[in-house]
Parts: structure tokens; sequence; C-alpha cells
């Protein structure tokens, strides 16, 4: 069953055009990627979601009602959740309160969520008397994951969770992620620019350059696939004369 | 005696900077920015009250007038998010300081045109009643200005610390980012700011009422009282109290015994030598922004 759904989304930054009719669809129970470069326009595309932008075109339909262009508590209300691009805590708050804000457009009682996220960063239950702005930025990045978790999502949107982390703290995170959506049954769309880690965690994949979608598909088929392995996993092949192709064509190109 | 005697008027007196202090740290905590109307909006609220409660004006009695009072002028505060400061939104912080300051302008011409410019007297029940502890003279406005004071920090800093709001409107200032994705409605939480500062500055303004008369340009005592907030250091509630009794207190004090002009300059004097010592004032937050 499809979540989100979104068609020919248009977003401008003042006169430039960041999206040019982007479409992709999350099925309930997917981690889905967006890969691409700087400046692809994947943050752009993950703000106009969570209503932070305001697009120019399109729809963007989440079970079956539009949320294009709603406010962003209206977005987080509705259970689309946005863990955004360089962690962005409340530094003076401590970890307790910046997770219980994370629930701040629930009224039910959140403590059973509260355990959820502890018992998922034991890290976090250790330091939660303290200031967020203290926490390493691995942690902070575990905090803003679990923030995003306390507003009980239907669907979490990462941008680029693994930004300034060592490798191996990147892999603890990508392992979280995974466990999230395996055990929490959370709907995922993540981006990322480590193309390697985001398509080994990832079902589905989409490849955005300049503003459009290029490419789209399961994550196997798009490791097999000869353009993502060259531009975005860094295979180099050799010709015959064994030099090194330094020019090739994109096939959407 | 006589020096404790000028120090409860002082402390009396700073409080009503202390107030007026706070309104300027609820807005530089939402907006970002200073403003410089809030002495303005205390005496706006001070001549609503007497409008409203005054014999010859309204003659509402003290107690009804008050609470009204209050209540117009969080209206007012709000209004003045909604309308004015909404629409700067995402300009530099300049526009917000010369709007606030065409803002005063503004709420003195008002004042000065239904009020008119010569000094009024607030009517209280407690006029010129005092207390006599020994030697010591207290006025009944004093210590309720002392009391009320204590209670609305008290109350204010209860409810940033521990209510839902108080908690989404800390982190709004802190990362307004932040504050749109966790789903908090940042423009509403930044009105409400707006209408507690407006209805604390009514509380400052009737209490400076009930000590002395007003007129359309005691709102200038705003900037005796941006001197205590920065003092404090901007965005620290118990600061900007703390700031203002400093000034307060120094202020009488320095009047009775330092030699003639010192008394008035004594406000930027401290607020100067808080700056040299310690660039964030008092109750700094920033030395933790490094982090």
């Amino acid at each position: 069953m499809t979540v989100l759904s979104v068609r020919n989304l248009e977003t401008f930054y003042g006169a430039i055009m960041a999206l040019r009719g982007v479409s992709i669809d999350v099925k309930q129970g997917e981690i889905v990627t967006i890969l691409g470069a700087n400046g692809a326009g994947k943050t752009t595309l993950m703000k106009t979601i969570a209503g932070l932008m305001e697009p120019e075109k399109g729809s963007i339909e989440f079970n079956g009602n539009s949320i294009s262009g709603h406010e962003p508590d209206r977005v987080v209300a509705e259970g689309v959740v946005l863990v955004p691009e360089g962690r962005e805590v409340f530094p003076y708050l401590t970890i307790e309160e910046n997770l219980r804000l994370g629930a701040h457009t629930r009224r039910d009682n959140y403590a059973e969520d509260l355990e959820l996220v502890y018992s998922y960063f034991p890290i976090l239950k250790e330091r939660r008397k303290q200031s967020a702005g203290y926490l390493s930025g691995g942690q902070q990045q575990m905090l803003a994951i679990g923030r995003g978790l306390m507003a009980r999502p239907a669907l979490m949107m990462l941008d680029e969770p693994s930004l300034g982390l060592s490798p191996l703290l990147t892999q603890e995170i990508f392992d979280i992620i995974s466990r999230l959506n395996a055990e929490q049954q959370v709907t995922m769309l993540l981006v990322e620019q480590n193309a390697h880690i985001a398509l080994a965690t990832a079902h589905t994949g989409y490849v955005l350059e300049m503003g459009r979608i290029v490419m789209g598909g399961s994550t196997e088929k798009l490791r097999a696939s000869d353009d993502i392995q060259e531009f975005y996993l860094g295979r180099s092949e050799e010709t015959e004369r064994g030099q090194k192709r330094w020019k090739r064509r994109k096939t959407w190109r | 005696m006589e020096l404790i005697q000028l120090a409860v008027g002082g402390v009396a007196n700073g409080c009503i900077y202390g107030l007026v202090a706070l309104g300027f740290v609820l807005i530089y905590k939402t907006s970002e920015g200073v403003n410089f109307a809030q002495g303005d909006l205390m005496m706006l609220g001070a001549f609503v009250a007497l409008g409203l409660g005054n014999s010859a004006q309204m003659g509402l009695s003290f107690w009804l007038a008050v609470p009204l009072a209050v209540c117009i002028m969080f209206c007012v505060g709000w209004g003045v998010e909604r309308v004015v400061v909404r629409r700067i939104f995402g300009q530099p912080q300049f526009a917000l300081v010369i709007l606030t300051i065409a803002l005063g302008f503004v709420f003195r011409f008002v004042a000065g045109s239904i009020w008119g410019y010569s000094p009024l007297v607030l009517e209280t029940p407690f006029n010129g009643v005092n207390l006599r502890f020994g030697e010591l003279v207290i006025s009944m406005a004093d210590l309720l200005t002392i009391v009320i004071t204590l209670a609305l920090t008290f109350g204010l800093w209860t409810f940033f610390a521990h209510t839902r709001i108080g908690l989404a409107a800390q982190a709004a200032s802190q990362n307004q980012m932040a504050a749109y994705i966790v789903g908090i409605p940042v423009m509403k939480v930044n009105s409400l700011i707006w209408g507690l500062s407006g209805a604390v500055a009514t509380v400052a303004g009737v209490l400076y009422a009930t000590r002395g008369a007003i007129d359309p340009n005691i709102g200038l005592l705003g900037i005796k009282a941006f001197a205590a907030a920065v003092i404090g250091g901007l965005g620290s509630l118990p600061g900007a109290l703390l700031g203002g009794m400093l000034i307060g207190v120094v202020e009488p004090i320095a009047g009775r015994y330092a030699p003639g002009g010192i008394a008035i300059m004594s406000p930027y004097i401290i607020m100067l030598a808080v700056l040299v010592t310690r660039p964030g004032g008092l109750f700094a937050q920033i030395h933790m922004k490094k982090v």
C-alpha cells in the first residue's frame, strides 16, 4: 500500500527552480532512499513534504489526503516527521525535554514511547538530565531520531543521518534505522550521500539529479546499474587499453 | 538607617525596571530582537488602567480595572505581533529595532491624544498608606511592588520551565527550524509571547503609577530597563530582575552620596562595567553556545 505519493512537485528558491517535477511513491513498511549529488534537491524535497517550504505545483498525498502546502505542525500531526540535516536539537534544553518536545503535537500519554526511545538509545537515558548542547555529534543525531520517534510517525524522513559522523558511528546509526524499520514498522524516506550504506539499508531507491528523478526501482536493480556503479558507488572501469575512462555519458543525459 | 531606607525604595524602583526588562527578555527570546517600545507599552498599560479605574474616567473599581487593563494590553501586544511584527519576519534584526522605536512614538501619541500630556495620578485604595517598622517607613505601594514583582517573575519562570506551551516557547527561541519540525506553531507562540510581554508591561505600569504621577513620556524609563536587561544578560528572566534591582538600588544611593549627575548616569556606568568584564551579562547563556 502506498503511504506517500508525490506527483510533479515543483519548488522554487526565489527564482531558482529547485524541484522540477518530482514524483515518488513510498510504500507501507519500506525504507525508500533518495540518492543525489549536492544541490540535486534532496533536502528541498524533504522540506517541501514537511511543510517547511511551499510547493509551486504538484501534489503530495499522505494516506490519500493532500498535505501539500500545509503548515508544518499539521503535517506532523498527520504522522509525517522530519529528522533534519545537521541534527538541529534544542541546545539549552535537557535531553528529556527535547524528547518531550518531539511529542508536542500529541495529546495522549507518551511515557511508553519515551521508554522505547531509551531502549534503542541507552546513552540518551544515561544523560537525560543534561543539556542537549553537550552531546557529541553522534549522540545529537540519536537524539534527533529519538525526537522524531516520539511523534509516533507513520512516515519518518531522515535527511543525511550520517552527516559529519565517523564510519563506525554511521554504521551504528544505520543499524538502528534498519531495526526501527523492522521492529517498529516505521516507514522511512532516507536521503543520504553515502550511497553504499543507503542502498544496503533501503528497499527502494530513486536518483535525483538537478531537481528531477532520473532513475528509480528496487535497490538490487539500482545497484546493478552501470550508472549507479560508476557515479554513486565509485567503481572505476578500465578500458581494453588499460586506461581509466574519464568521461562517460550518463544514460539519462 | 538612611541607607536601608534608600535601599528599600531602590528595590521597589528596581522591581519596575526589572519588570520592564522582563518584557525585553521575553521578546528577545522569541523574536531575536529588542523591542524598544517596551517602555511605551508600560506607559500605555498604566494609562489604560487609569482610564478604566479613575473616578473622573470610567470609574471602575481598582481591583477590576487592573486585571481588565492587563487583558486589554495582552491583546495589544498580541495584535502588534499579528499585524506588524509578523510582516518583517525574516528581515535583519535592525528592522525590528526601527519598527519598535516607531511603535513607541505611536503609543506615546495615542496616550497623549486620549489622556493629555499633563501628569495624572492613578487612584488606588492604598494611596498614601505607609507601614512602619521601627524607624523604617515602607509605603504600601513599595511593598506591593516588591511582592507582585517576585510573584510574577516566579510565575513566568514556572510557565517557561514546567508547562507544555512554555517549553514550546523556549524551544522556538532556541532553534526555530527544529521547533517547526517537531510541530510547534511558532508564529502562534510568538504572538502569545508578545501578548505576555504586553501584560507584564501593564503590571509594571500600574505599579509605577501607584508610586507617583504618570504622563505619556514615562515610557522613556524603558531605556534604563534595557540597561537592566543587558546587565542580566538578555535572555535570562531572573537576570533581568536582578539587573533591574541593581540599577534601582544604586540610583538613589548614588543620588544621595555621590556628586550630582552620577545618579542619572549610574545605570549606564553599571552596564558598561558589566559589558567590559562579562560581555554576555551576569546570567549569560552564551558561553554554552560554543559547544
